[in-house]
């Protein structure tokens, strides 16, 4: 879609058509700069949140945390730290695997940016708009494990092998009631597709995911719970913890290559903080659907349509945010647990609790498929994109142009012709906004 | 590079590109896997190569395959083997050889097999073509629902019109039970194994500290069997 | 691959990549990837002593025959006039990454028993039905 803006942008201003670059070079440049402002939000993330950290642990701690670097509040403190880092020697253990050794904290920073591509930040603010978003992040997140185990092996060291293999145990543990906590609202909007997901809680803050029924209620702190223990966050950092082992499986790891893993670390939190905001919080929809109060239409213009993208990307930031810092108040907090006691949250608590409350939503869609909570002056089943189209459909993710319908295409559920009399019909099946080929619809449509 | 593109800039196909990018991974990691020594390397280059392979489901148009091999194979299987290899790795960097003149054989054989299913890949014309693709039709929700029982895809080019496809119901369910009936199988073939009345070779090795790579185990020499 | 051997042999290299580098991939090229997969993975079953090493031949073989079925149901075969597999393909491919986990973790589960059996992984070790 940027490649189209590019050329656009070029023939609006009014250069002449030589300088139109061909597709290949447009689609270079937008990758280019998609992959750094990405990289930007991982590394800058990362610089925000190691002095938040600080502070945030000094104030729950009754201190002031760092005040002398860069003025009262110690702002520079996060680029003293990277300084330092930097000048740090290079050390590897004596009988460590030397390309193991090197490439372990690769293997960690590529899953955790790999997973940013399919995350939205807006409609149309994303890295690359995949079908099945949800599944991709969640698969990429579970990669990280890799890293931790490669490094835990290649540092020859029975400590770094103890908390690798604590650490991967315990991700690999948490991918499965990870998983049923995703799967909750991928089946309430209908899609896999992240951007879908996140559209459809537009609105007032009543159409958000969380608020949507009490047993989603209760599957958003699972998720909570999941994901901090996925991230190896306290309570859940054992493996890494300085007073069990040392310092887990980056105990021969300084300088540059252990900043990498922190940077991993980092960008993962920031990210299954992000994740929960698309798909529980509303993603960039703000509480009050400011765009649609100001009467924001389909005939506004290409500036205004940016600028409310910009603030939706602003608020999803925010949220992202808000859920890092909640991570971080959490583990100044909480003692940590046991490794047992990690295991036993996620067989005996959490997966049983996902499960049943995974089955509760199912109840709960089937009794009301058109939602109790709905958002006030919108039915329930319609899907907005529809007005966010410029003039000559600029804003599309696809070159092509395809016929759009006017709503979403609505199925009823099978014994809701009743309820569905009253409300609007329940949920839509394969909601993505590359509309199904008609031939899929009408096979939709048939099923009795 | 110059080469490349001049004359004027030549147009690169990024799709062709990414391509051969995944593919040389893919074939370079899987040939790393046979003559790499030290099983640790072998599983690394495994897991390289099948992120890679993911990478090529992705760009064939079959992301949920895509997305499903890296959750399932990379993410589960590949977790699944590296752990059983620190478990069983004897020495910091164990390796096991062959003979030479096993290896010359089997070199031999895959070369032989290799010529062979390169010379069927190219055989059939209609492979060779690149059809150019439109924006590959959506995935997921043909497959849920196929997997459902109902199939809502476009019938393929070339099935004869009146042919019955059938939905993939009943493999799902089995596919279902075979997994609970693997995950109860493979836990208690690899449980912990106490013997009732503890052999006195037992109990002079369970005061040997077990080794951090050995696992939980007993010490396996003193209870197997000797060579 | 084929067509680059062949051609290097004669000569023709950088415009080849070039030419490499702008067309369009076809079914072909997926299927010669699959067949180096396979055939790394048999060789790789054949060649090593490590029961683990054996396994990773194993997911080797399963790969390369996912990269065909994936291939064939591929929209690189729509419109050219051939069979596609359309969708079956892609289900098939689904069912033997899920068959190949499921075989992977009772391939472990032997491979451990007989690590703790016998003290180690080297499969010409496992002789004890020998006649």
């Amino acid at each position: 879609m940027a490649d189209l803006l590019i050329n656009k942008l070029i023939k609006e201003i009014g250069l002449s058509s030589w300088l139109v670059l061909p597709d290949w070079l447009a689609w270079t440049i937008t990758a280019v700069v998609t992959a750094g402002l990405v990289l930007n939000v991982i590394a800058g993330g990362a610089l925000v949140f190691i002095w938040a950290e600080r502070k945030i642990a000094a104030r729950i701690q009754d201190r002031l945390g760092p005040t002398r670097t860069g003025g009262r509040f110690g702002w520079l403190q996060s680029l003293a730290d990277g300084i330092k880092l930097l000048a740090k020697e290079d050390l590897m253990p004596e009988g460590a695997d030397g390309m193991l050794f090197r490439l372990a904290p690769y293997v960690s920073f590529c899953a955790s940016f790999c997973a940013f591509i399919a995350l939205p930040f807006a409609f149309d603010f994303v890295g690359q708009r995949l079908n099945v978003g949800v599944f991709f992040v969640v698969a990429v997140l579970g990669l990280e494990v890799f890293g931790v185990i490669l490094a835990g092996y290649a540092s020859a060291s029975k400590w770094s092998l103890f908390g690798a293999m604590r650490e991967a145990a315990q991700v690999v543990s948490y991918e499965v009631p990870l998983g049923m906590c995703v799967v909750v609202p991928v089946m309430l909007a209908g899609s896999m597709d992240l951007v879908t997901i996140a559209e459809k809680q537009a609105g007032w803050f009543t159409s958000w995911y969380l608020f949507h029924d009490p047993f989603t209620f209760v599957i958003f702190w699972v998720y909570v719970t999941c994901a901090v223990a996925s991230v190896n966050r306290a309570p859940f950092d054992l493996a890494e913890a300085e007073s069990e082992l040392v310092a887990g499986f980056h105990t021969e790891y300084s300088g540059l290559r252990w900043s990498f893993f922190f940077m991993a670390e980092y960008g993962s939190m920031f990210l299954v903080s992000a994740l929960a905001a698309v798909l529980f919080l509303g993603g960039w929809n703000g509480p009050v659907p400011l765009a649609a109060l100001l009467g924001l239409s389909e005939g506004t213009g290409d500036t205004a349509h940016y600028l409310v993208r910009l603030v939706g990307c602003g608020n999803l930031l925010l949220k992202a945010t808000l859920g890092v810092l909640l991570m971080m108040w959490i583990r100044w907090t909480l003692p940590r647990l046991r490794i047992d006691q990690v295991m036993t949250t996620c067989l005996k608590y959490c997966t049983p609790i996902a499960a049943a409350m995974f089955a509760g939503v199912m109840a709960w869609q089937l009794a009301f498929p058109g939602g109790v909570v709905r958002s006030f002056g919108r039915p329930a089943g319609e899907i907005r994109e529809g007005w966010l189209q410029g003039p000559g459909g600029a804003f599309r993710s696809e070159a092509v142009p395809r016929p759009r319908p006017a709503a979403a295409r609505v199925v009823p559920l099978p014994g809701a012709d009743g309820i569905a009399a009253g409300m609007g019909v329940g949920g839509t099946v394969g909601s993505s906004t590359r509309p199904l080929p008609a031939e899929v619809q009408a096979r939709l449509e048939d099923l009795p | 590079m110059m080469p490349l593109l001049a004359p004027p800039l030549a147009a690169i196909n990024w799709h062709s590109v990414l391509f051969l990018l995944f593919a040389a991974a893919a074939c370079s990691c899987a040939v790393a896997v046979v003559l790499a020594d030290n099983v640790v390397r072998m599983a690394f280059y495994l897991v390289l190569s099948l992120a890679a392979t993911a990478g090529l489901f992705f760009l064939a148009g079959a992301e949920f395959v895509g997305a499903m091999q890296l959750m399932i194979y990379v993410g589960g299987t590949l977790v699944l083997l590296v752990f059983g290899v620190m478990l069983t790795a004897q020495a910091p960097f164990v390796s096991i050889k062959t003979s030479a003149g096993d290896r010359v054989l089997a070199g031999m054989v895959g070369a032989a097999l290799l010529a062979v299913l390169l010379q069927a890949a190219f055989r059939v014309e209609s492979w060779r073509r690149p059809a150019l693709a439109a924006e590959p039709a959506p995935t997921a929700t043909p497959i849920g629902m196929a997997l459902l029982g109902v199939r809502v895809d476009a019938p393929a080019d070339g099935t004869p019109p009146d042919a019955v496809r059938s939905g993939y119901l009943l493999p799902f369910e089995i596919v279902s039970v075979h997994l609970l009936v693997v995950l109860v199988g493979a836990a208690y073939l690899a449980r912990a194994k106490r013997r009732r009345t503890p052999r006195s070779i037992d109990v002079a090795a369970s005061t040997v500290v077990p080794d951090a790579a050995a696992g939980a185990w007993e010490r396996p020499g003193a209870a197997g069997v000797r060579r | 691959m084929n067509g680059i051997c062949l051609a290097a042999s004669h000569g023709v290299g950088v415009p080849l990549l070039a030419g490499l580098l702008s067309a369009p991939v076809s079914v072909a090229h997926y299927l010669v990837v699959g067949a180096v997969l396979f055939t790394a993975g048999v060789v790789c079953m054949a060649l090593k002593r490590n029961a683990l090493g054996v396994l990773m031949g194993i997911e080797l073989v399963l790969n390369g025959a996912n990269v065909n079925f994936v291939a064939f149901s591929s929209p690189y075969l729509q419109g050219s006039g051939a069979a596609s597999l359309g969708l079956d393909g892609q289900v098939i491919a689904l069912f033997v990454i899920l068959l190949a986990a499921a075989e992977a973790a009772v391939a472990l589960a032997i491979t451990l028993n007989f690590y703790n059996n016998h003290a180690t992984v080297d499969i010409d070790r496992a002789e004890d039905l020998k006649g």
